[in-house]
C-alpha cells in the first residue's frame, strides 16, 4: 500500500465537502458536507499515523469524532431555531447583516 | 504495467472501497432528496470505516460506526424531520451560484494532487503494522493526552447544554 493513495482519497473527499459546502443552500445539507469534510480529515491522521508507526493520530481522530458529534448537536439546534423563526432553512435568506 | 506488488488484496479492498465512498460522496452533495443525501452519508462514513481497518485503527473504526452511523446520522434524520423536508425531490436545495464551487474544488484538489505527489511521491506504508490496541490507546488517552480529553469533555458538556438551550421552546 502507498501513502499517498490514501491521502488522495482524503483530498477527493475534502474536495467534494468543500464543493457540497459552496453550492448548497439546505442548512442541513451543508452540515453533512462539513461532515464530509472531517472523515477525510480522519483519513489523513489514521494514514500518518500507520506510516509514523505512531499512536497520536488515533487519539486525535477520536477526538475529532467526539467534536464532530459535538458540532452536528449544536449546529442542528441552530437549524431547528432558524426553521422555527423563518420556516425556511435556506443559508441565503439570512442576510440581515448585509450593509 | 503495474508493479507486482500492486495487484496485493489490501489494494483491491482500497479501490472498491475508495470507489464507492468517492460515489457516496458525490450523490451526497448532487442529490436533490435530503434523506438520500442522508443516506448516501451513511455509504460514505461506513467507507471510512473500512478503511480505518486498513489502515489497522479497529479501535477508531468501531467508534466511527457507534458514533457517526448510529448517532449523528440519527440527529441528521431528526433534523431533516423536525425541518419537515419534503419526502420527494426539492428543486431548490443548490445556491444560485453554486458553479462557482466546481473550479473552486478542482483548484483545490489539483493544488493538493501536486503537493501530495512532490511530498510523498511512491513512499510505501510499513509492510506489518502492529494493530493498535485499545489498550495502547486508551494510554495515550489518559496519559500524554489527558489535558486534551479534559477540554474535549467540557467541550461535549458546553455542546449539550448548549443545543438544549437553542432548541427548547420559552
Amino acid at each position: 500500500m502507498l501513502v499517498n493513495q490514501f491521502l488522495l482519497l482524503a483530498a477527493v473527499l475534502f474536495c467534494i465537502g468543500v464543493y457540497g459546502v459552496i453550492a448548497r443552500k439546505n442548512a442541513v445539507l451543508v452540515l453533512m458536507s462539513i461532515e464530509l469534510i472531517l472523515n477525510s480529515v480522519n483519513i489523513n491522521l489514521l494514514a500518518f499515523s500507520m506510516r509514523n508507526g505512531s499512536l497520536d493520530g488515533h487519539t486525535f481522530a477520536l477526538y475529532i469524532i467526539a467534536i464532530a458529534a459535538a458540532e452536528v448537536g449544536v449546529g442542528l439546534a441552530m437549524v431547528l431555531l432558524m426553521y422555527r423563526n423563518r420556516r425556511s432553512i435556506d443559508l441565503d435568506e439570512l442576510s440581515e447583516m448585509k450593509g | 504495467m503495474f508493479a507486482s506488488d500492486v495487484l496485493i488484496a489490501q489494494n483491491i479492498g482500497f479501490a472498491i472501497i475508495a470507489t464507492i465512498m468517492v460515489v457516496g460522496a458525490l450523490r451526497v452533495v448532487t442529490t436533490s432528496n435530503v434523506v438520500h443525501a442522508a443516506l448516501w452519508l451513511v455509504v460514505v462514513l461506513a467507507g471510512a470505516a473500512a478503511q480505518y481497518i486498513l489502515l489497522a485503527a479497529e479501535f477508531v473504526a468501531i467508534t466511527q460506526v457507534l458514533v457517526y452511523i448510529g448517532a449523528v446520522m440519527v440527529l441528521f434524520l431528526f433534523g431533516t424531520m423536525l425541518t419537515r423536508a419534503r419526502i420527494g425531490a426539492e428543486s431548490d436545495l443548490n445556491n444560485k451560484n453554486w458553479y462557482f464551487g466546481i473550479p473552486v474544488a478542482l483548484a483545490l484538489f489539483v493544488a493538493m494532487a501536486m503537493a501530495l505527489d512532490s511530498g510523498f511521491g511512491s513512499q510505501k506504508m510499513p509492510a506489518n503494522p502492529a494493530v493498535a490496541t485499545t489498550q495502547e490507546i486508551s494510554d495515550q488517552i489518559f496519559g500524554p493526552y489527558l489535558l486534551p480529553f479534559w477540554a474535549l469533555s467540557f467541550v461535549l458538556l458546553a455542546a449539550v447544554v448548549g443545543a438544549i438551550v437553542l432548541a427548547r421552546r420559552d
